[in-house]
């Protein structure tokens, strides 16, 4: 039987951090640069770490599957990263940020974890400001806040509607200084395949390398370090669509968890209210509508079914719809937070007025987010210089106006709360392997709030890791550099090589494409907004016929040992279909609802989530027991010592 | 629903850095107008694919239009026809039917070819890295509010810093410049008190390092600012040109 220590320090939770930090064991800067850290990624968590760690005089090995390390996803967030400043003395601090958050993730998260990020997000706005990150400003020169969802303070920082792209640049800038100084060296389109485990003395398995192929040459490659740390995101595209990066993947994660590592909530996965509504079969990702729009945009559908049958069959416009007839379906069930829900609640309301037959779209898959009020109390100028580039984006894509007709959107895939279980150090269960970002599973329990991806990512590379890796550290300065020629290296290696070998060896009908859209089919339609057994359990049989049918009716062109699209997709895939059946599989084990995670039967009468904390008040972690065994589930025990749980509640 | 229409495809094929390349032209029918350019590429793909050919190599991820990795030649400009968008933004329904579409890699001495239409931008990469930064470590900074800065300097910096590193602008110039990439960067970053103190220093090495890695002069043809898809413009090249000035003169 596995057991978790989340070596959470003990004390008030408002001093456990200080405490871990003055207690905790650190390594001198002369055996700094002999110990070697392997971070793979380069998104806000990824660049921040590497650049963070380089700065401490660490020797980094730095990799990203893109030409850039400017181009991880997270440069694709929009609207804003929250902290705690309180600069609109408005009631912020840094317990109502850490109370949100737990709130907001339907308290499945652990207490002290959450409390350490809302307390090193000050910092990071300093760090982001000293870097030259362009945040936007009030007309005195000071930085200019706004509100997202699941919060009544305005602690959102933003960077006109490219807040990602700022961070991410700032923290690849500081990366970068630290490339030319030679304390990080960067493997550009690298591709993690496999983690290496080598014994120390004790017989204990550490992390010590990972096997990467160079997507240009083809060519499986060795590296060695003290420690590996996994910065690679999630899994959304598990779900084909989303608004993932199409290079986005979980199979890093995955290779962590065929070696040990605990796969912990991989049923939480968060479905974003404000994306542009799918138009077609061909469509390859759906792109978000920021959070932020929600701010001034009212969301509504028709009142009457036969006006919404109208607009659906063309007879109809929105702007012909009279007031009275609208009905701002947020606003009228949720009176003290309206537009500004939390992200799963605002999804599954959308869902539930299209099921009833009041959507809109030829597909009546879509509702309306309506400007006109704004327009019309803000002015169109001010209504522009908030979110015209995200107008000008919406009209580049549907070739509709949005300063003249509502936006349609839908909810959709965006973001994966679940991930490699870590603990209060972000340690996996595997000695020397560290997870931080999105591709651990830590902060956001079951449901994310807007603007809090980028200040976790940023809190992990930044002001987290850089500390807790070397507790770890410090007990390795007499362990020399490893030889990538250990026969554990030879053995991953191998093993990678006939996987490969027998995937460009099936040569059967199908596109690794036209097998990832069924999967994706498979995961909207039964693991999607709304979980029933029957679905889940439906999702399971099809997902196992669909990996039957990937391994053996599979088509990869080309060669192996060259640069290879299909290739690379085809890895990528196969993971996804079994990160696909863990998905389903912790769902099924998750008898309640709560957070991204809706399970039809358990629900309040007036279609809330409903949480059962007696059974269910613990992080569901999955431990991988060899190809096709049901993996064996190991519960973290989440124990509120300091806040009272509640039903979440935004209506008064 | 938009109009479908039937199209040419004229696609640069090259199997790698070495090898000689030439144009192969495919034929696509009922492509919706909705379908974006790099989908009506995905379906392209799929064909070739059934029928046992390798797809075509073009580099793309975000797909909406700020990761800065898609690229593409079309018709004669970086990133499509339409202004103010990259290619994973632009739309089939700009096209005419019938019409043939002709789609290569960016141009340029700085960005070998890989494949195809996919080339290696590292170059960038290392500009910054000879300077494109303000020198501080993580920790140890000033509150964020200790220095206000007027709003429209911050502004004017946002606008620098929308950059997306996609290279348009190197592919757009006859000379192969990146200037209007370096001034970006050095113009961002001269505006804020922040970057200030390095300003010279940093216009200086990226010169250096631009000049090193085989990107042409700047000729002020103005190509660069009506190409970009972030609509950077090149007063950044007056900002920049004055910096190293700056740094030329107290040397």
């Amino acid at each position: 039987m596995t057991k978790l220590d989340a070596k959470t320090p003990q004390g008030p939770l408002s001093e456990k951090w200080t405490h871990y930090k003055n207690h905790q064991k650190l390594v001198n800067p002369a055996n700094k640069r002999r110990l070697d850290v392997i971070v793979v990624g380069t998104g806000l968590a990824g660049a921040s770490a590497a650049a963070s760690l380089g700065e401490l005089g660490f020797r980094v090995l730095n990799f990203c599957i893109q030409d850039s390390p400017r181009r991880a996803h997270s440069i694709a967030a929009q609207g804003g990263i929250n902290a705690a400043k309180n600069y609109q003395n408005d009631g912020d601090s840094v317990y109502r940020l850490f109370y949100d958050t737990i709130k907001g993730g339907d308290y499945r998260a652990r207490e002290a974890n959450v409390y350490r990020l809302a307390e090193v997000s000050n910092n990071i706005i300093d760090q982001c400001v000293a870097q030259g990150v362009p945040f936007a400003r009030e007309y005195g020169g000071l930085l200019d806040n706004r509100s997202f969802g699941g919060a009544q303070v305005s602690r959102t920082f933003y960077a006109k509607g490219q807040t990602g792209q700022q961070l991410l640049l700032g923290a690849y800038s500081a990366l970068s200084r630290q490339v030319h100084q030679g304390s990080v060296k960067l493997y550009t389109r690298y591709e993690m395949l496999d983690l290496v485990l080598i014994k120390d003395a004790n017989g204990l398995e550490r992390a010590r390398g990972i096997i990467a192929r160079n997507l240009v040459t083809g060519k499986i490659e060795r590296f060695a370090a003290h420690a590996v740390v996994i910065a690679s995101g999630g899994y959304g595209n598990a779900f084909f669509l989303s608004t993932n990066a199409m290079n986005s993947n979980g199979s890093a994660a995955m290779q962590c968890y065929r070696k040990g590592a605990l796969f912990a909530n991989p049923a939480f996965a968060q479905i974003h209210p404000t994306c542009i509504p799918v138009h077609g079969e061909f469509q390859s990702k759906l792109t978000l509508m920021s959070e932020s729009l929600r701010n001034d945009g009212r969301i509504w559908v028709p009142k009457k079914l036969e006006d919404a049958q109208a607009i659906r069959e063309g007879q109809l416009k929105p702007t012909q719809i009279a007031e009275e007839d609208r009905d701002y379906y947020l606003e009228r069930r949720y009176p003290a937070f309206g537009n500004l829900v939390p992200r799963d609640v605002a999804s599954r309301a959308a869902k539930e007025r299209c099921d009833a037959g009041f959507g809109v779209n030829n597909t009546g898959l879509a509702v309306y987010l309506d400007f006109s009020d704004a327009i019309n109390r803000l002015g169109l100028k001010t209504v522009e210089a908030r979110y015209g580039n995200l107008f000008q984006m919406y009209e580049k894509i549907t070739a509709d106006n949005p300063y003249e007709t509502p936006m349609m959107i839908f909810p959709a895939i965006h973001y994966t709360m679940g991930g490699i279980w870590v603990d209060y150090e972000l340690m996996t269960t595997i000695p020397g392997l560290f997870a931080i970002g999105e591709a651990n599973f830590s902060d956001h329990g079951a449901n994310r709030l807007g603007a809090s991806a980028l200040m976790q990512g940023l809190a992990d590379g930044y002001f987290v890791l850089p500390y807790t890796i070397q507790n770890y550290l410090s007990d390795q300065i007499q362990v020399p550099r490893f030889s990538v020629d250990l026969p554990e290296f030879a053995e991953t290696e191998k093993a990678l090589e006939d996987k490969i070998a027998t995937l460009m060896s099936i040569k059967g009908k199908r596109s690794v494409d036209s097998i990832h859209k069924e999967l994706g089919h498979i995961m909207w339609d039964h693991v999607g907004m709304g979980r029933t057994k029957e679905s889940l359990e439906t999702a399971l049989v099809l997902l196992q016929a669909l990996k039957k049918e990937f391994w053996s009716n599979l088509f990869i062109p080309g060669e192996p040992n060259t640069l290879n699209v299909e290739l690379e997709k085809a890895l990528r895939l196969a993971d996804f279909i079994e990160i696909g059946q863990l998905m389903a599989l912790d769902g099924l084990n998750r008898n309640e609802s709560c957070g991204g995670h809706f399970r039809e039967e358990y629900q309040t009468p007036d279609g809330e989530a409903l949480r059962d904390d007696e059974q269910y008040s613990y992080a569901s972690c999955w431990k991988y027991k060899g190809e096709d065994q049901q993996p064996e589930l190991v519960k973290e025990s989440l124990d509120y010592e300091f806040v009272v749980r509640q039903q979440r509640n935004y209506k008064a | 629903m938009e109009k479908e229409i039937n199209i040419h495809v004229k696609v640069w094929r090259q199997k790698g850095p070495k090898a000689k390349g030439k144009f192969e032209t495919y034929h696509l029918d009922r492509i919706s107008g909705d379908t974006s350019f790099l989908e009506m590429l995905d379906i392209l793909n799929e064909q070739l694919v059934s029928k046992g050919q390798e797809p075509i190599a073009f580099d793309n991820d975000c797909r909406e239009g700020i990761c800065g990795m898609c690229s593409l030649y079309i018709n004669g400009h970086p990133h499509g026809p339409d202004n103010l968008i990259t290619t994973c933004q632009l739309h089939m329904r700009h096209f005419k039917d019938g019409e043939t579409i002709t789609i290569e890699p960016w141009r340029s001495a700085a960005f070998p070819v890989i494949r195809d239409l996919m080339v290696d931008r590292r170059a960038f990469d290392k500009i910054i890295q000879a300077g494109g930064y303000v020198s501080v470590n993580t920790g140890g900074v000033p509150d964020a509010n200790t220095i206000p800065i007027p709003k429209p300097v911050a502004d004017e910096a946002m606008d620098a810093a929308s950059c997306i590193g996609c290279g348009a602008c190197v592919a757009a110039c006859k000379n192969g410049s990146a200037m209007l990439f370096v001034s970006a960067k050095v113009s961002q970053l001269a505006l804020l008190p922040q970057g200030k103190i390095e300003s010279k220093t940093r216009a200086k090495a990226m010169i250096a390092q631009m000049d090193a890695l085989g990107f042409g002069n700047c000729t002020n043809t103005r190509a660069c600012e009506l190409e970009c898809p972030k609509g950077v413009s090149i007063s950044h090249i007056a900002r920049l040109n004055r910096e190293f000035l700056k740094a030329k003169l107290s040397n």
